[in-house]
């Protein structure tokens, strides 16, 4: 188990500096000056603008500052952004409110995402089961976007229930319910539909029917036998689905005016401030390879057959 | 599908199918061509590529007209779907929006396919030092979220005002391709994995065959399914995320008429003029729809466990 971790953990360090390196690469590639307008309306002296691209590294090849900032990133210092605040700082607020965002994202698949897809796919065939399956399958082909300002409109403006928008970085857990399940609603169909899938797979086989045949109650034949199976592949892309979570906060919190990682990472791509969102980002795949690995480690509790010796 | 199989394990039983040796590939084109759903999506999969291809023949309006002196009109005989905030035809635009949108999801589509398909195929079928590069750089490509890998390419290479319509679409693709492979190589080098060790492949080796030939005759037609499923189904996605990037103002830029940049304008206006959201939504998610559904359909034909 021990050794399993560790050649994984290693095996992270080369994704992660391509991934950060090819984020890097297109940072470095953004069009424009981030000088520009920093010094109110007159353009900014030449010793002003020399300064801030030595203070910046902007000077060296791009491979040079990406190895000046992995230097630094090693020793956990994220830098400071353009306008002289430490990354760190920022990244640590922003990261709350995200991950909290993600959390109950997750939390809103987990229950309502294996619970339809256990409904369904006990009664297969059934109304339920054909309710589940079509209204996935609507929530699939409209895009998050569209559901989230539709939602925003029915819940936040038109019937009131939810707030609308999120303006605080402290804001309470139930303001952001609704773009939590803004947020997770595609997943939430996918998990369904994945649960719908194993689970009537696994119904089949034979030790289901051998439990059913020593007389076990089909609650714990479903509950126990039937559905630990059924949910690696579901744990599986909730796992890998974390990240997806993270990127597509950037809609979400455009749309609920969260001040988040998304918010935080278009801001920074806006304003050309190359270190905020290579930072962000970087922070972000370490998270998600770390979800991953584990998730990996869960199969163990799912499947005892699955070891990591 | 019982009758057939009992007609051909009882021996002598009178009957066409007996001893006719069907492949994967047909006995999946028999069950498919059973199916119901299979024939809808063709249809609508169908209706969007002629309107993609020929829009003149659904209206003879030209989208580009604004009528700024009727603009946010409900539907009447005259515009069928309504007049948007520019005094657009609705009608027009949601049609003409059809060709980015079809094109961006079957291109980038063939072309993860063939990137993820070729990468997962050396990797799988080679293994040793090429498989361990080709499965780290797949892992990195796998880090990037779709969504923010592509906010990041298309902040750093933007739309001008005059790009060649051409080029913006081409510049989704290259983005859907760069940040979508990784998901077809990760499946097609398992699915090649688990056909390599079969004694079909083995015999062929042992007679002699190039690399090149096992792999096209007996590797290929064996693990291909599962890959042009997922890239079937993917296309709804990468429909999905060319309205993404259009909604946030960086994937398809006006002038260019596409269902993301209609719903993208038309969510300013949702509270007071929602026809004007309804129709670019409501065939942006049919396309998705019939996509979908042919991905299932398909999976289904080639998947023996289902039947």
């Amino acid at each position: 188990m021990g050794k399993y971790i560790v050649r994984r953990l290693l095996q992270m360090i080369p994704v992660i500096l391509g991934a950060t390196f090819i984020i890097f690469a297109m940072v470095f590639a953004l069009p424009g000056d981030p000088t520009v307008g920093k010094c109110g309306e007159r353009p900014c002296s030449a010793e002003y603008v020399a300064k801030f691209r030595e203070e910046h590294n902007l000077n060296d090849p791009l491979v040079v500052q990406y190895g000046k900032y992995l230097g630094k990133f090693v020793q956990g210092d994220l830098g400071t952004n353009y306008y002289g605040i430490p990354v760190k700082e920022d990244l640590a607020q922003r990261y709350t409110i995200t991950g909290r965002l993600a959390l109950m994202a997750i939390a809103f698949e987990a229950v309502i995402g294996i619970l339809a897809g256990v409904l369904a796919g006990v009664r297969k065939g059934r109304f339920i089961d054909n309710l589940v399956t079509v209204s996935t399958l609507f929530v699939i082909s409209i895009p998050v976007f569209v559901i989230g300002v539709f939602l925003q409109y029915l819940f936040g403006i038109k019937w009131g229930i939810f707030p609308a928008t999120v303006p605080s970085l402290d804001a309470p857990t139930s303001s952001l319910i609704l773009p939590a399940f803004v947020l997770g609603s595609l997943s939430i169909a996918y998990v369904a539909r994945l649960t719908r899938t194993n689970l009537v797979e696994n119904l089949r086989s034979d030790y289901v029917r051998t439990a059913k045949a020593k007389g076990l109650t089909k609650n714990r034949a479903v509950g126990v036998h039937t559905l630990r199976n059924s949910l690696i592949p579901v744990v599986t892309f909730i796992g890998a689905d974390f990240g997806g979570l993270l990127g597509g906060a950037i809609v979400t919190e455009r749309i609920f005016n969260i001040q988040g990682v998304g918010g935080y990472i278009w801001r920074g791509i806006n304003s050309r401030d190359g270190v905020a969102v290579v930072s962000t980002v970087t922070v972000l795949v370490i998270v998600y390879l770390l979800v991953n690995l584990l998730v990996d480690l869960l199969y163990g509790v799912l499947d005892p057959r699955i070891s990591h010796d | 599908m019982t009758d057939t199989i009992a007609a051909t394990v009882a021996p002598g039983a009178a009957g066409d199918d007996v001893g006719e040796a069907r492949s994967l590939t047909q006995d999946a084109w028999r069950s498919l061509k059973k199916n119901k759903m299979f024939w809808i999506s063709v249809a609508l999969i169908g209706v969007f590529v002629l309107m993609a291809i020929w829009p003149s023949l659904f209206t003879s309006k030209d989208p580009g007209f604004g009528d700024i002196n009727n603009v946010r009109a409900t539907p009447s005989a005259e515009h069928w779907f309504g007049t948007d905030t520019q005094g657009y035809d609705i009608y027009a635009r949601t049609i003409y929006g059809a060709r980015a949108s079809i094109i961006v999801g079957i291109l980038a589509s063939l072309t993860t396919l063939l990137l993820g398909g070729v990468l997962g195929v050396l990797a799988g079928f080679y293994g040793g030092w090429l498989d361990a590069l080709l499965s780290r750089i797949t892992d990195i490509f796998y880090a990037i979220p779709l969504i923010l890998g592509g906010i990041l390419f298309m902040a750093s290479f933007p739309n001008g005002a005059n790009s060649n319509y051409f080029v913006v679409v081409g510049k989704v693709v290259l983005v859907l391709t760069v940040f979508g492979w990784p998901t077809i190589a990760r499946l097609m080098r398992s699915s090649v994995l688990q056909v390599k060790p079969n004694e079909y492949v083995l015999a062929a080796r042992a007679l002699g065959a190039s690399p090149w030939r096992i792999i096209r005759s007996h590797i290929l037609p064996n693990a291909l399914a599962p890959a042009i499923v997922v890239a079937t189904i993917n296309l709804g996605v990468f429909i999905v995320v060319e309205a993404t990037l259009s909604f946030l103002g960086i994937g398809l830029t006006p002038p260019a008429i596409s269902w993301g940049v209609a719903i993208s304008d038309a969510l300013n206006a949702i509270r007071t003029y929602p026809h004007i959201l309804l129709f670019p939504s409501l065939f942006l998610s049919l396309a998705v729809l019939a996509f979908i559904l042919l991905g299932d359909a398909v999976r289904d034909a080639f998947d023996p466990k289902s039947r």
